[in-house]
C-alpha cells in the first residue's frame, strides 16, 4: 500500500459559512468558529435553510455547469431521475392495490441525491444504502423489472423474493443492499471500503443513509474507523429532515451534520440535494479523494421527501405549506426547466424520454406481474452457503 | 411418616373433584381404608378412603370446594408429628410437589468446582441437597391414590413388546414409577408369570372350580384369539350394512311357570332373600353363557375376546338416564348372592354412587322392561359387549301342550347380537340353552 | 503430534489458515501489538504484518459490521472479541447482517466470517464478564456456533470455521486456554463442523457436555465407573448445526441422559437438546432427561458463591445416579 495513505488528510470539515457558499476549496475549521456547536436559530418549518439558494439560483448554477458536461450525460441524468419518479409512482399504485406488501418507502423528492451521486461513480464501485433504496438500485444499473418483481415478492426479483422492499441486492452491479436497521449499512460499507483497500483496488464505496442514522453509534464508530484507517468510503447523509415523523430539531442536538465530521477530521461538505448537478459535483470531489488517496468523505445532502415515511404514514407532523414550499424546489422540475431553458432538450425530446420511461416502467410492472412466485422449497434455501444436512 | 391426601382420580375422565362432605374432621382418628370424604366427580359421588393410619391432622379444602387431581387436600399423621413442611405447600401448590423439588434454584453448598472429585463424587446426597440435582423424595401416595400407572416410556415399550401386564408390576422408581429394571426382571420369568393364550384356553372349564364367589369384584379374565380371515370379513362387511355394530335380533318365548314356582319356593324358605325373576334370569343367562363362550365374547378389531366369566350388566333406569351395574362372575355366584348384590348395586346406582369399575366392563347385558308392561322389545348392544338380552313382561297366555290348550306364564325375550362376533346359529343355540334352563331351573343345580 | 495448550492450538490454527489464504485477516482489540489479551494471537503481527493483523479501537459494533462488509466484498475476516461479553454490543451486525445476508439477498452474498474469542465463566470477574452466550447465537438460522473442549478440537474446528463460507461464532472457554492435549501439526488437519465426538464410551448413562463441562463430565464418569456405572460422554462440539443423531443414538443405547452446561438453564442449549431427545427417543427413555446447568442468577464475584454457580463433578455424579434410580 502506498505510504501516503496514512498521511493526515489536508481536507477536513468546513465551517458553516464556507458550506453555505459551497466553495469547492476546503478550508480548515478554526477554533474561533463558534457556530460549530450552535443550534440552528430558525424554525425549519417556517423558513428555508439559509444555506439553500432559491430555485432560480439553483437553475442558474446548473446552467453554468452544463458547459462542463456532454449532452448525453445530461440527458441520461434527466432520464434516470424521471425513471425513478415514474417507478415510485407505479410502486405507490401497486402498493395501494395490495400487490406490494410490508413496508414501502418511496423516494419521490429525493431523486437528485441517488442519481447525482451514483452518476459520479464507476460501474465497479460499490453502493450500500438503507431501506429507501429503489432509486439507488435502479441508478446502480439494476433493471427496474427485477426491482419491481422484488417488491411483488416474485422469483424474478433481484433477491428472488426473499428480501422485498428493504433488501434489494445485485452482485452483478455491486449493489450491496438495502438494509433495514437504521445505520446498519454504515459499518458494512466501511468494511467494503476496507476490503477494496486491502485488495489494493481503486474502487470506491458510496454509503447512503438518512439523517436519523447519524444519531446511531454505528455512524460514529464507522466515521472513526474510516478516517483512522483511511478507507475509501463516501458517506452520503440524505438529510430529508425527518426521521419518520420526528423532525431534525426534535432529534439532534447539533443539527449541522456536515459539521460532525470535524470530530473525526473527515472531509465534509453540505450539498443542496435538490440540485442533481451539485450532488454529482460534490460526489466527484469525494470520489477523487477516495480513489487517489483512500480517504473518506461525509456529504450532508439536504433534501426532502414529498411522500410519507412509508406508505402507511399519516403525515400529520408537517404542514401542507411546508411540503408545497419544497415542491417549488422539486429537483426534477428544476433540472428539466434548466435543460429546456438552455436548449439542451426540446419539449419534444422530453416528451419522447417521458414516453420511453413510462414504457420501461410498464414493462417492469409486466415483468413483475408475470414472474412466478418463489417455489415453496426456496423457503429453505440460502440459509447456509455450506449447509450441513441434519439427518443422513 | 405423615400421609398426604391428594385429590384422587375417581373416574377415567375426571380432571377435578368437588369435596361434598368430609366424613372425618380434623383430630379424628383414621385408619387405612376407612371412608374419609365424599367426592363428587363428573360421573358420580364417590367415597374416598384413607390410605394411611393416624389422625386427620389438617384439612385444606372445605366442603363444597373443588380441587384438581393430585392437589394436596389433607394430611394424616401422628398426633405429635411435625407436618409444617407439608402444610407449607398447600392448598394451591402444584400437585404432589415434594420439599426437595422446590429447592431447585438455591445454590448448593460449596462442592468444590473441579477440584477434589473422587471425594466429592462419593458425597452422600445430604451434602448436595439443594443443588437441584438431589433426588426427589419418593411420593408413592401419588400413584396409589390416583390408581394411575406411572411408567417410564422405555419400560412401557418393553412391557408392551413382551406382553407383560404393567398392572402386575411393582414400580421401584420415584413415586412408584415402573422402570426398565422392573420390567427386565419380569421378562426373565415371563413363562410362568404371564398368561399365554394356549394355557388359558385349557383353563376354560365347563364346571368352574370352587372359588370364594363374594370375593370376586374384579373384571373377568379373558383370552384373545386372532380373529380369522372369515371373521374379519364378516365383521367388515356387516359393519357397512347396519351402523358401526351390525345387530341382529333373535326372539323366543319362554314358559316361566317353573321359574316362578322356584322363586316363590325359595322366598318361602327365607322371606329375607327376596329373589326376583330378574335375579333368576341373570343366573340362567350366566350359566348359559358359560356353555356358549362364543356369546360371552367381544369383537376387538384384530382379535375376538372370549371371557372366562359372565360379568352381567343389569340395566337400571335412574333419574338422569340409564346405568348398567355389573354382577361380576355371575356364573359363580348363588342366586341369593346375586339378589343381594343387584339390590345393593341398583340402590347405589340411583344415588350415583357407583365406582367406575362397578359399571364399566361387563361381558353381557340384560335389560328388563317387563315391569313397564312391554311384551317384547329390542335393546341396543353396549359395546364392546357381544350381546344384550331384552326381557319382556311375564303374562299368562294360552299355549298348546299335549294337544291341549292350557294357560301358562309366558315371557318373550329378544337377544341383540353383534354379528361381527356372533352368528345366527351361535346366538340361537345360546337362546336355546337359556330357554331350556329357564323353563327347567333345576338344570342350574344339575 | 505434540502436547500443546489450547491457547497454542488456536494460535497455530490462526497462523496456518492466514498463511494458507491471504484473504484471511484478523482484527480485534489488542490482537496485534499487545499480542492478544489472552495471548491467543501472540506472534501473529510479527509473522503476518499489520495489514493482516489489525488492532481495533474499542468499537465492537463498528468492527463487527466492518468485518461483515469486508466479507461481502470477498475477504474472510476473523473478528476477535476480547471476550464474548462484548459481542453483545455487536449483535445487531452479527444477527441482522451476518446471519441473514445470504438469505435476504436471495443467495448472492454469503458471509465467510469467524467471530471468535473467550466466553463462558471466567474467574471472579462478576456478572458482566462471566457468562455463556451460546444459546443467543445458536437461536438464529444463518449462524453456526462452535465450542471446542480440547486443544485438538480447538485447532481442527477453528481451521474448519475459517474455511467455512458461513458466519461462525467460535466460543473458546476462558478457563480452558491453559488446558493441554495432543494436537496434530499437519497443516491440513481439520475437524468438520456439525459432528459430535464421543469423548468416552459407556453403556449405562449418557452425559452430553460441551466446552468447560466436558472435563467435568469425564471426571464424573471416572468416579461413577468406580461404582460400576458406565457413562458415555458426548461432546457435540458444534452447537449449531447440532449433531443430534449421535446424541440420540447414545441415548437409545443407555436409556438415560444428563445434559451438563455452565450456562443458565432457561431457554438454554440443554433445553433444546432435551426437547430433541424427547421427540426422537421418547420410547427409549427410562428416566426423565436431566439437565445440570449453571444457576439461574448473574455470576457473583465472591469465590465461594462463584464456585457453586457452575455445575461440578459431584452434581453430575448425583444427576447420573438420579436418572439411574440409584
Amino acid at each position: 500500500m502506498a505510504a501516503n495513505q496514512f498521511k493526515a488528510d489536508p481536507i477536513v470539515a468546513k465551517s458553516t459559512q464556507d458550506m453555505r457558499k459551497r466553495t469547492p476549496e476546503p478550508s480548515r475549521v478554526g477554533a474561533e468558529d463558534a457556530s460549530a456547536t450552535g443550534v440552528m436559530d430558525h424554525d425549519q418549518a417556517e423558513e428555508a435553510d439559509p444555506r439553500l439558494d432559491p430555485a432560480q439560483a439553483v437553475k442558474d448554477a446548473q446552467k453554468r455547469r452544463f458547459a462542463e458536461l456532454d449532452r448525453a450525460t445530461l440527458i441520461d441524468i434527466y432520464r434516470q431521475m424521471l425513471l425513478v419518479r415514474r417507478f415510485e409512482e407505479k410502486s405507490a399504485e401497486a402498493y395501494s392495490t395490495g400487490k406490494i406488501g410490508g413496508f414501502c418507502h418511496l423516494y419521490i423528492g429525493q431523486e437528485a441525491v441517488a442519481i447525482g451521486a451514483i452518476s459520479a461513480i464507476r460501474k465497479d464501485d460499490y453502493v450500500l444504502t438503507s431501506y429507501r433504496e429503489h432509486a439507488h438500485a435502479i441508478a446502480k444499473g439494476m433493471s427496474p423489472g427485477s426491482v419491481m418483481a422484488e417488491l411483488y415478492g416474485k422469483a424474478g426479483g433481484c433477491s428472488h423474493g426473499k428480501g422485498g422492499s428493504m433488501h434489494m441486492f445485485d452482485k452483478e452491479v455491486n449493489f450491496l443492499g438495502g438494509h433495514g436497521i437504521v445505520g446498519g449499512q454504515i459499518p458494512l460499507a466501511t468494511g467494503v471500503a476496507f476490503a477494496t483497500k486491502y485488495k489494493e483496488t481503486d474502487q470506491v464505496t458510496l454509503c447512503f443513509f438518512g439523517e436519523a442514522a447519524v444519531n446511531q453509534g454505528a455512524f460514529h464508530e464507522s466515521m472513526n474507523m474510516a478516517q483512522l484507517w483511511k478507507l475509501p468510503c463516501i458517506y452520503i447523509c440524505e438529510n430529508n429532515q425527518y426521521g419518520m415523523g420526528t423532525s431534525l430539531e426534535r432529534a439532534m442536538s447539533l443539527q449541522d451534520i456536515s459539521q460532525k465530521a470535524c470530530a473525526y477530521e473527515i472531509a465534509s461538505e453540505f450539498v443542496d440535494g435538490m440540485d442533481v448537478l451539485a450532488v454529482r459535483e460534490a460526489t466527484l470531489r469525494a470520489v477523487e479523494r477516495a480513489r487517489k488517496n483512500y480517504l473518506p468523505t461525509l456529504l450532508e445532502v439536504r433534501t426532502y421527501r414529498f411522500m410519507g415515511h412509508s406508505m402507511s404514514d399519516p403525515g400529520n407532523y408537517r404542514t401542507r405549506a411546508e411540503i408545497e414550499r419544497y415542491q417549488e424546489r422539486d429537483p426534477l422540475k428544476l433540472f428539466s426547466t434548466s435543460l429546456k431553458e438552455e436548449g439542451i432538450m426540446s419539449e419534444a425530446e422530453m416528451k419522447k424520454v417521458d414516453d420511453e420511461v413510462r414504457a420501461e416502467v410498464e414493462q417492469a410492472e409486466r415483468f413483475a406481474e408475470e414472474s412466478p412466485l418463489p417455489a415453496p422449497e426456496e423457503l429453505f434455501t440460502n440459509v447456509y452457503a455450506n449447509p450441513i444436512p441434519e439427518d443422513e | 411418616m405423615a400421609t398426604q391426601v391428594i385429590m384422587p382420580k375417581l373416574s377415567p375422565t375426571m380432571e377435578e373433584g368437588q369435596l361434598t362432605r368430609w366424613l372425618k374432621k380434623e383430630g379424628d382418628k383414621v385408619s387405612m381404608g376407612e371412608p374419609l370424604a365424599e367426592i363428587d366427580t363428573d360421573k358420580a359421588t364417590m367415597e374416598m378412603q384413607a390410605l394411611g393410619n393416624g389422625v386427620l391432622r389438617k384439612i385444606f379444602i372445605q366442603e363444597g370446594e373443588s380441587a384438581p387431581l393430585g392437589q394436596l387436600i389433607a394430611i394424616i399423621g401422628e398426633p405429635d408429628e411435625d407436618i409444617s413442611s407439608l402444610t407449607s405447600q398447600a392448598p394451591a401448590s402444584a400437585p404432589a410437589k415434594t420439599a426437595a423439588a422446590s429447592a431447585e434454584a438455591t445454590p448448593a453448598p460449596a462442592g468444590k468446582e473441579v477440584a477434589d472429585e473422587p471425594k466429592a463424587a462419593n458425597t452422600p446426597e445430604a451434602d448436595t441437597p439443594a443443588s437441584g440435582n438431589g433426588r426427589q423424595a419418593p411420593a408413592p401416595i401419588a400413584t396409589a391414590a390416583t390408581g394411575r400407572l406411572i411408567v417410564s416410556p422405555l419400560a412401557a415399550r418393553m412391557a408392551a413388546e413382551s406382553g407383560i401386564d404393567l398392572r402386575s408390576v411393582n414400580g421401584s422408581g420415584p413415586g412408584g414409577r415402573i422402570v426398565k429394571r422392573d420390567v427386565e426382571g419380569l421378562i426373565g420369568q415371563q413363562g410362568s408369570a404371564t398368561p399365554s393364550a394356549a394355557t388359558k384356553q385349557t383353563q376354560l372349564r365347563a364346571v368352574p372350580s370352587p372359588v370364594q364367589p363374594s370375593a370376586i369384584t374384579v373384571a373377568s379374565a379373558y383370552r384373545d384369539e386372532p380373529a380369522s380371515e372369515m371373521r374379519r370379513t364378516i365383521a367388515k362387511r356387516l359393519v357397512t350394512s347396519l351402523g358401526p355394530i351390525p345387530h341382529f335380533f333373535l326372539t323366543t318365548e319362554i314358559e316361566m311357570d317353573r321359574a316362578a314356582e322356584m322363586r316363590s319356593g325359595i322366598n318361602a324358605l327365607d322371606p329375607e332373600l327376596k329373589i326376583s325373576v330378574n335375579d333368576i334370569i341373570i343366573k340362567v343367562a350366566a350359566a348359559a353363557l358359560l356353555q356358549h363362550p362364543q356369546v360371552n365374547a367381544s369383537y376387538q378389531d384384530k382379535v375376538v375376546r372370549y371371557y372366562e366369566h359372565a360379568d352381567i350388566g343389569v340395566a337400571v333406569a335412574i333419574e338422569e338416564g340409564l346405568i348398567t351395574p355389573i354382577v361380576r362372575a355371575a356364573d359363580q355366584k348363588s342366586l341369593s348372592q346375586i339378589a343381594v348384590e343387584v339390590r345393593e348395586l341398583a340402590g347405589r346406582a340411583r344415588e350415583r354412587k357407583l365406582k367406575p369399575e362397578e359399571f364399566m366392563g361387563a361381558t353381557f347385558s340384560i335389560s328388563n322392561l317387563g315391569m313397564f308392561g312391554i311384551d317384547e322389545f329390542t335393546a341396543v348392544i353396549n359395546p364392546p359387549e357381544g350381546a344384550i338380552l331384552a326381557i319382556g313382561a311375564m303374562s299368562p297366555k294360552p299355549v298348546v301342550k299335549d294337544n291341549q290348550v292350557v294357560v301358562r306364564q309366558m315371557m318373550r325375550v329378544t337377544m341383540s347380537c353383534d354379528h361381527r362376533v356372533i352368528d345366527g346359529a351361535t346366538g340361537a343355540k345360546f337362546l336355546q340353552t337359556f330357554k331350556k334352563i329357564m323353563e327347567n331351573p333345576l338344570f342350574l343345580v344339575v | 503430534m505434540a502436547i500443546v495448550t489450547m491457547r497454542e492450538a488456536l494460535n497455530q490454527a490462526l497462523r496456518e489458515e492466514m498463511q494458507r489464504d491471504k484473504n484471511v485477516f484478523l482484527m480485534g482489540e489488542e490482537v496485534a501489538a499487545y499480542q492478544g489479551a489472552y495471548k491467543v494471537t501472540k506472534g501473529l503481527l510479527e509473522k503476518l504484518g499489520p495489514k493482516r493483523v489489525i488492532d481495533t479501537p474499542i468499537t465492537e459494533l463498528g468492527f463487527a459490521g466492518l468485518g461483515v462488509g469486508a466479507a461481502m466484498a470477498g475477504l474472510r475476516p476473523i473478528v476477535e472479541f476480547m471476550t464474548f461479553n462484548f459481542s453483545i454490543l455487536a449483535t445487531d451486525q452479527i444477527i441482522n447482517s451476518a446471519a441473514k445476508m445470504l438469505y435476504m439477498s436471495g443467495g448472492q452474498f454469503n458471509i465467510p466470517i469467524v467471530f471468535r474469542g473467550p466466553g463462558g465463566s471466567a474467574f471472579q470477574v462478576s456478572s458482566q464478564h462471566s457468562q455463556a452466550l451460546e444459546s443467543w447465537f445458536a437461536y438464529f438460522p444463518g449462524l453456526k456456533v462452535v465450542m471446542p473442549s480440547t486443544p485438538a478440537d480447538a485447532k481442527g474446528l477453528l481451521k474448519s470455521s475459517i474455511r467455512d463460507n458461513d458466519p461462525v461464532i467460535f466460543i473458546e472457554q476462558e478457563r480452558m486456554y491453559g488446558n493441554k492435549g495432543e494436537v496434530s501439526d499437519d497443516p491440513e488437519f481439520t475437524i468438520p463442523l456439525g459432528v459430535a465426538d464421543v469423548k468416552r464410551e459407556g453403556k449405562d448413562a449418557t452425559i452430553v457436555a460441551r466446552s468447560l463441562m466436558v472435563p467435568v463430565a469425564l471426571k464424573a464418569a471416572e468416579a461413577l465407573e468406580k461404582e460400576g456405572i458406565s457413562c458415555e460422554v458426548i461432546d457435540p462440539r458444534t452447537i449449531r448445526p447440532l449433531d443430534i443423531t449421535t446424541i440420540v443414538d447414545s441415548v437409545k443405547k443407555t436409556n438415560r441422559v444428563v445434559i451438563a452446561e455452565e450456562s443458565h438453564p432457561f431457554c438454554g442449549v440443554a433445553a433444546e437438546i432435551a426437547s430433541e431427545i424427547m421427540e426422537r427417543a421418547f420410547d427409549y427413555l427410562d428416566a426423565p432427561v436431566k439437565r445440570v446447568s449453571g444457576v439461574d442468577v448473574p455470576m457473583p464475584y465472591a469465590k465461594n458463591l462463584e464456585d457453586v454457580a457452575i455445575p461440578n463433578v459431584a452434581q453430575l455424579v448425583a444427576a447420573v445416579k438420579e436418572v439411574s434410580y440409584l
